[in-house]
C-alpha cells in the first residue's frame, strides 16, 4: 500500500502539472456524492446519537440536558456491566479459538496433501452462509442432538441443552462465531503462508530444525502482520456478536449471554434511548482503543504490516 | 541458514537416498496421506451441520424430534418444502433479498471506484487525501453504535424499506471497498491515461474505457464481498425494516422460532433453501470467489 513514485519521466509532463495543480472539477462530481451520501447515513447519524447521550431523550417528545448523567449511571449499572464482561470475555477466547484453529488449517492445507483445492473450499463454506440459519441449524444441535447423544452415553453434565445453561451457554456462542469466521482468517493464512520463500524451510531443515523450531522461527515471524490483521477484524466483529447470540439462546439464559448491542438494542423498546446511546459511545470508544492498542502493541515489537 | 548450512548439510541428509530431488513426489505422497485423512476428518465439522439441514429438511415431523439429526429421513418427506415456502413467502423473501443484495453492490461498486480513482489522482491535493482519511475512520465504527439514530433516520425519511437497507449497506461497506480500490488503483501507471488524454479523451472518458476495465479483478473482489455481507445480513434489516411483509430471507426464518417446538422438518427445509443459493453458486464459483476473498483479505 505504497504510494506508487510519481513518473518523473519528461514524456509525462502534462499528468504531472495536472496533478500537482488545482484538480478538475470532474474530480469533485466524483467523489463529492460518496462523502455526501456517507456524511447523511453515517456521520450525521453517529453525532446525532453522541449528542443525545448528554439528554434524558427517550425516542420522541422533549428533551433536556443531563450532562454526564447517563455515562456515570452506566459504571453503577450492573447490567451494562455484566453485558460489557460477557462481550469482553467473548471476543478474547473467540479470536483465540479461531485464530490458532485457523493457522492451524492453512498450515495443513499448505502441505502436500491429497484434495488440497477441494478441502479447502470446504472449509471456506461457512463464510458464504448466514449466521442467524447457521445459529438456528446450532440451536437444534445443541438442545436436541447434542442431549439426546449425551443421554445415550452417560454424560450426565450434558443431558440438558447447554444453551439453557447459564454457565455453558456462551460456549455455544463460541463455537458457532469460530466456525463461521475460521474461513476468513483461513484465506488470509493461506495468502500469508504462500508469501514465505520455500528455500527457508528447506535451508533450516538442513540445520536440523524441526517442525516445531520452523513453525516458531520461520512460520510464526513471517506471518505476524496477517496474524494481527486476522485479530484486529476478529475482535471488531466479534465485538459486536448479534445475529448468533438472536439465532442460539436470544441473551439468555436471564442475560447470561446478553452482548453490548442487545442492550444497545433494547434502548429502542425499552425507553432508555439516550441512556442506550450513551451505551454505544462508550462500546464505540472501547472498539476503538482496543484496534489502536493492537496496532501500537504490534508496532513496538516491529511486526511489519 | 548461513554458510555453515551447506557444510552440515551432507551428513543430515545422509540417509535419504541421493537424487532425493526426484523421489520427492514419492516422499511427499507417503507423508501426505495422514495429513489428507487428518484434515478431511476436520472438513466434517462443516459438512456435518449441512448434511443435518439436508436430512432434518426431509423427515416428517414425528422424526424430526426425536433429536437424532443424523439419522436419514425415514420415510421421505419432501412435503415441508411447500410448507416452508408458503410460511415463509420465499419467492418474495427471496427477490427482495435479490434486490437488496443487487442493490447494495451496484451502489458500493459506483460509489467507491469513481471516490477512489479522484482520491488516487488527486492525492496531493489536501481535500482529497482527508476524504480519503474521514471515510477509512468508519471502518472503526460497528453498527450497533448508531443502530437507534438509524431506525429513527430511516423512519423519517421514509426509507424503513429494503431501499434504506441496500443504501446503508452500502455505507457500510464503502470504506472497505475505497481502501481496496485505492491499494489497486496507486499500482496503475499514470501514463496509461496520459496517452489518452493527449488523444483528447475526458476524464469522464479515461475513467469508463480505461480504468474500470483495468479495475476487473478488484470489482469482483469488492462485489462479492459486498454481496455476502447484505444478502447475509440479519442485524440491519431486522431493525430497520417496518414492514414485517417486506423482510428479507435470512430475517424470515425467525418465524419458526415463535412456533416452537413439532415443526423442525419445515423450519430445516426453509433453511436450505436459504443457504442453498450462496453455497451452489459459490460452489461453482470457488476458484474465482476464493481468489477475490484472498485478495481483499491481503490487499486491507
Amino acid at each position: 500500500m505504497t504510494t506508487t513514485t510519481a513518473p518523473t519521466t519528461p514524456a509525462a509532463p502534462v499528468g504531472r502539472r495536472r496533478r500537482h495543480g488545482r484538480p478538475e472539477p470532474i474530480a469533485y462530481l466524483f467523489l463529492v456524492p460518496a462523502l455526501l451520501v456517507f456524511t447523511a447515513f453515517v456521520v450525521v447519524p453517529a453525532l446525532v446519537g453522541i449528542f443525545y447521550s448528554f439528554t434524558d431523550y427517550v425516542g420522541f417528545g422533549n428533551w433536556s440536558f443531563l450532562g454526564l448523567r447517563n455515562y456515570t449511571a452506566l459504571l453503577g449499572d450492573p447490567g451494562i456491566r455484566e453485558a460489557y464482561g460477557f462481550t469482553l470475555g467473548f471476543a478474547v477466547v473467540t479470536v483465540v479459538v479461531a485464530q490458532v484453529i485457523a493457522l492451524v488449517l492453512a498450515i495443513g492445507l499448505s502441505k502436500r496433501i491429497r484434495f488440497a483445492a477441494g478441502l479447502r473450499a470446504i472449509f471456506v463454506i461457512p463464510m458464504v452462509v448466514s449466521g442467524i440459519v447457521v445459529a438456528y441449524v446450532f440451536n437444534y444441535l445443541f438442545s436436541n442432538t447434542l442431549p439426546a447423544f449425551a443421554t445415550a452415553v452417560g454424560l450426565d453434565p450434558l443431558s440438558q441443552s447447554i444453551l439453557g445453561n447459564p454457565d455453558l451457554a456462551w460456549l455455544a456462542i463460541v463455537v458457532v462465531s469460530a466456525w463461521q469466521t475460521i474461513p476468513g482468517a483461513l484465506l488470509v493464512y493461506t495468502a500469508g503462508l504462500t508469501s514465505i520463500p520455500h528455500d527457508l524451510y528447506e535451508a533450516s531443515s538442513l540445520d536440523g530444525a524441526g517442525p516445531w523450531r520452523q513453525f516458531r522461527s520461520i512460520t510464526l515471524p513471517l506471518i505476524a502482520g496477517f496474524v494481527l490483521i486476522n485479530t484486529i477484524l476478529g475482535i471488531k466483529g466479534y465485538l459486536g456478536v448479534y445475529d448468533i447470540i438472536v439465532g442460539l439462546t436470544g441473551g439468555g439464559p436471564g442475560n447470561a449471554t446478553s452482548s453490548v448491542a442487545m442492550t444497545i438494542f433494547g434502548g429502542f423498546t425499552g425507553g432508555d434511548y439516550a441512556y442506550q446511546m450513551a451505551n454505544a459511545t462508550v462500546f464505540f470508544v472501547i472498539t476503538v482503543l482496543i484496534s489502536v492498542l493492537q496496532l501500537v502493541v504490534s508496532r513496538g515489537r516491529n511486526i511489519r504490516l | 541458514m548461513t554458510a555453515t548450512a551447506t557444510a552440515v548439510a551432507p551428513e543430515r541428509r545422509a540417509p535419504a537416498p541421493s537424487g532425493d530431488r526426484r523421489r520427492r513426489p514419492d516422499r511427499t505422497r507417503r507423508t501426505g496421506w495422514p495429513l489428507t485423512v487428518a484434515l478431511a476428518l476436520c472438513s466434517l465439522t462443516v459438512l456435518a451441520p449441512l448434511y443435518v439441514t439436508v436430512t432434518m429438511a426431509f423427515k416428517t415431523s414425528e422424526q424430526s424430534v426425536d433429536g437424532n439429526a443424523f439419522a436419514l429421513p425415514a420415510p421421505f418427506n419432501p412435503a415441508s418444502f411447500a410448507e416452508a415456502w408458503q410460511l415463509t413467502r420465499f419467492p418474495v423473501s427471496f427477490g427482495i433479498s435479490v434486490g437488496v443484495a443487487a442493490l447494495t453492490v451496484a451502489l458500493t461498486l459506483l460509489l467507491s471506484s469513481l471516490a477512489s480513482y479522484a482520491i488516487v489522482r488527486y492525492w496531493s491535493h489536501r481535500f482529497f487525501r482527508w476524504s480519503f482519511v474521514y471515510l477509512l475512520a468508519s471502518m472503526f465504527l460497528p453498527f450497533p453504535v448508531i443502530a437507534l439514530t438509524e431506525i429513527k433516520l430511516t423512519a423519517l425519511t421514509g426509507l424503513d424499506n429494503p431501499l434504506g437497507v441496500a443504501i446503508l449497506h452500502a455505507m457500510f461497506q464503502l470504506a472497505f471497498s475505497v481502501l481496496l480500490f485505492s491499494a489497486y488503483l496507486r499500482s496503475i501507471p499514470v501514463e496509461l491515461e496520459e496517452s489518452a488524454r493527449i488523444d483528447g479523451a475526458t476524464t469522464w472518458q479515461v475513467f469508463w474505457r480505461i480504468i474500470l476495465p483495468l479495475l476487473g479483478p478488484m470489482i469482483a473482489t469488492v462485489g462479492i464481498f459486498a454481496f455476502l455481507a447484505s444478502w447475509n445480513d440479519f442485524m440491519l434489516p431486522s431493525m430497520i425494516v417496518s414492514d414485517p411483509t417486506l423482510q428479507v430471507l435470512p430475517v424470515v426464518q425467525n418465524i419458526f422460532q415463535s412456533q416452537f417446538g413439532t415443526n423442525y422438518n419445515v423450519a430445516f427445509a426453509s433453511y436450505l433453501m436459504a443457504m442453498a443459493p450462496t453455497i451452489v453458486v459459490y460452489l461453482i464459483a470457488q476458484r474465482w470467489v476464493i481468489s477475490g476473498i484472498t485478495q481483499g483479505a491481503v490487499k486491507s
